[in-house]
């Protein structure tokens, strides 16, 4: 232990502590903006560029910085010395004095770092005038925007993108006052391995780095009569929207969000979770057709589209392992545009599907050109983010709090427990075993349905499921490096697993990078994720297998489970890709 | 790294013997992009790109670094490297009036290459020889005592004699 002092305060701290850790310690608050400590996720920038933390150590002539400074023994920090107040603010005008002022129109306003910074320090002008630096805007990928003139270098994203997902496509390029963080050859992002993970957007503390906005074709989509606009939402949006409403971190609004789609005039308010139930079949049987048939074990989810991106690039070699399953938003699109369409009399080219997402990386994979059918389109139209969906919903004036909740509309609107918790890390994976454990242990009569060992937020987690005497080897990864990680042991032959459920978000779709900001703290990841789970075992019907209108459909339209059919419309296939 | 990656990004045989021959491999970007710079007078995308797989980091960190640092070029030089000094002693013996008379005189910008890819003029900072201010440099020779006058003069040494 360390005894420092702090604002005359004495106390102990273990040794390694940072200034602003022990300031912390002892509920002394000192302003920051670069530094995000997400300990949990391994995500600590802690590269002291912003300067804003600034304290007065005795003994020492300079200022130094709280976040990256370790204490030392008898230490004695002033955090409000007139010397540092005056650094501190001189820092923040310089800041702003670069920073394009145009918070009322800034996706970010009301909910910005840097905002709250200058009036939590209470600025009330700028002294310097200083060069400001004018730069395009990147809206060259599907997802993320990037506009450098509101980059104030706190490279979170960069360290986000490098060291926690290992895709590296940022870094500082130039020096001194021409420095922007871009990809190489400062390359539009289309152009780069970006996965379009969307977690640099997530710890952007300002507007340099937002998602693609496609509310304006959706709300085109709605006003024209012509068209029949479904909407399907993804199980992560239902834990999560109500934050943007002022509910409680954790709050499920599944009814208050359906009763908002069909408020904002959508013909049909579907469930993607239908689509989870269906994907569990697809893949279920996949799985077992593998093992029957001697085909490549370990079998890889591939409802992430950012880990698809990413293995095309990373793993071009590993391409026939991931599950050719598509994900479901896009085996929704792919079924209501001929299944449903057929159902309600509707001509398909005059369907438009919208996804509810937390995700950016759907809004890219939307637009893949293999996720389509001839003559009659993109199995989905639109992706429309958490927050974009909560930005709609504010717009049309809807009141959401006193929204009586209403449920989905039918056919391909109801789903299972199992597919709630697709939107948890490790919930797909619990969702096949749970299917699993009935097709391949027919004579129990009362199969497992809660694997808790499968649940849980680490990063990698591993664990063996018995399955009427077959021990099942099941790998869970959340993140990209993890993921990563995890590939390489699995290309060099030195893990050994049946199947393997990635997402590349930290803790899964709960944190996707299209979920209201979570505001640097990592416990909302996990109350969004317990949400599920009290869904999941709320329900009725907890497998996937047992969807009766999934059923209906096989019966009806697709035929065989894994079927010629089921191939057409559920299945798709990878491509290589480079690293840039 | 996938083997193949390094294959698609060309061949680079002397950067190749000059990785190999590092004794640590730690550190290694900066060495290698001096090398290359050698080599090939300037750092081209490709070679950038065959770096980053050579040394299994992300193509933005080299593109990063060699933004950075100003000895780095990242487009084709000259043939002559015309670097008017504009540290402090040549500065006040008026080197900005030899620079800007080598602009007019090769009717390019500074930091800009004839078409012809003959001349680059540049600036550099203090080369140690401030008596002789203001100094100018075209590759290794050294000029000093430049006046605007005598810029045609430098210029026609070099025209006609084509690359070194």
């Amino acid at each position: 232990m360390v005894t420092v002092t702090i604002n005359s305060i004495e106390t102990q701290v273990p040794e390694g502590t940072t200034i602003l850790e022990a300031a912390k310690s002892l509920g002394i608050h000192i302003p920051t903006l670069c530094h995000l400590d997400l300990h949990d996720i391994k995500m600590v920038n802690q590269v002291g560029t912003c300067r804003v933390c600034m304290v007065d150590v005795e003994g020492r002539r300079n200022l130094i910085p709280a976040c990256s400074t370790l204490v030392a023994p008898n230490m004695k920090i002033s955090t409000n010395t007139l010397r540092a107040i005056r650094a501190r603010r001189a820092i923040v005008e310089l800041l702003l004095s670069s920073h394009p002022r145009e918070c009322l129109t800034c996706e970010r306003n009301q909910n910005c770092e840097l905002q709250s910074l200058a009036a939590e320090l209470g600025i009330r002008e700028i002294r310097f005038k200083g060069p400001r630096l004018h730069a395009e805007k990147d809206t060259s990928s599907y997802s993320i925007v990037r506009n450098k003139e509101k980059c104030v270098l706190c490279r979170r994203c960069e360290t986000m993108c490098n060291e926690v997902q290992t895709v590296g496509v940022y870094s500082a390029i130039n020096r001194g006052i021409e420095t922007v963080i871009a990809p190489a050859f400062d390359l539009p992002m289309i152009e780069t391995s970006c996965t379009f993970c969307g977690q640099c957007v997530s710890v952007c503390p300002t507007g340099a780095l937002t998602e693609t906005d496609d509310t304006q074709d959706v709300w085109s989509a709605l006003a024209n009569p012509d068209l029949y606009v479904i909407a399907q939402t993804a199980p992560a949006v239902r834990v999560a929207l109500g934050e943007s409403f002022g509910y409680p971190v954790g709050t499920q609004v599944t009814g208050k969000m359906a009763a908002s789609l069909k408020k904002l005039g959508f013909d049909k308010v579907l469930d993607t979770d239908f689509a989870a139930d269906l994907t569990i079949l697809e893949e279920a049987s996949e799985f077992l057709h593998r093992v029957q048939h001697g085909g490549r074990l370990p079998i890889l989810t591939s409802c992430c589209p950012a880990w698809v991106k990413f293995f095309e690039h990373s793993f071009p070699d590993l391409l026939d392992i991931p599950s050719t399953c598509k994900s479901p938003h896009e085996m929704f699109g792919a079924v209501a545009k001929t299944y449903l369409a057929k159902k309600l009399g509707i001509d398909p080219k005059k369907i438009v599907i919208v996804s509810i997402m937390p995700c950016l990386a759907k809004k890219f994979e939307a637009k893949r050109e293999e996720l389509s059918q001839t003559d009659v389109g993109r199995d989905v139209d639109f992706v429309l983010s958490t927050r974009e969906l909560a930005r709609m919903i504010r717009e049309a004036g809807i009141s959401f709090e006193t929204l009586p909740d209403e449920e989905f509309d039918d056919v391909m609107g109801e789903s299972t427990g199992a597919a709630v918790i697709f939107g948890t890390s490790g919930g797909v994976i619990e969702a096949v075993v749970r299917t699993a454990a009935v097709w391949l242990d027919k004579d129990n009569p009362n199969p497992e349905i809660d694997f808790h060992q499968l649940r849980g937020m680490q990063g990698i987690r591993e664990a063996e499921v018995n399955i009427g005497g077959t021990e099942i080897k099941i790998a869970i990864a959340n993140g990209l490096g993890n993921a990563r990680r995890l590939l390489e042991d699995i290309r060099s032959g030195k893990a050994n697993y049946h199947a393997i459920e990635i997402m590349a978000c930290p803790s899964g779709c709960v944190g996707g990078g299209g979920q209201p900001y979570h505001g640097n703290d990592i416990e909302v990841l996990r109350k969004r994720a317990s949400a599920l789970y009290k869904e999941d075992s709320e329900k009725q019907v907890r497998r996937s297998h047992e969807n009766l209108q999934v059923k209906a459909l096989y019966d009806e339209f697709l035929g065989e489970l894994y079927g010629e059919k089921a191939h057409d419309l559920l299945h798709t296939h990878y491509v290589k890709r480079e690293i840039l | 790294m996938a083997q193949e990656a390094l294959e698609a990004a060309g061949s680079y045989p002397e950067i190749d013997a000059f990785y190999d021959s590092l004794p640590d491999k730690n550190g290694a970007l900066i060495p290698v992009l001096h090398k290359a710079q050698e080599v090939y007078g300037y750092l081209p995308k490709d070679v950038q790109l065959y770096i980053a797989r050579k040394l299994e980091i992300p193509a933005s960190k080299v593109f990063g670094v060699a933004t950075f640092y100003s000895l780095f070029n990242l487009e084709k030089k000259g043939d002559y490297r015309v670097n008017v000094c504009l540290g402090t002693a040549c500065f006040v013996r008026g080197s900005e009036g030899v620079l800007a008379e080598f602009e007019k005189e090769l009717g390019v910008a500074r930091t800009e290459t004839t078409s012809d890819g003959t001349f680059t003029i540049g600036s550099i900072r203090c080369v140690g020889a401030c008596g002789l201010a203001p100094v100018v440099m075209v590759n290794d020779k050294v000029y000093g005592r430049v006046t605007p006058d005598d810029v045609k003069h430098i210029v026609d040494e070099y025209l006609g004699k084509g690359g070194e």
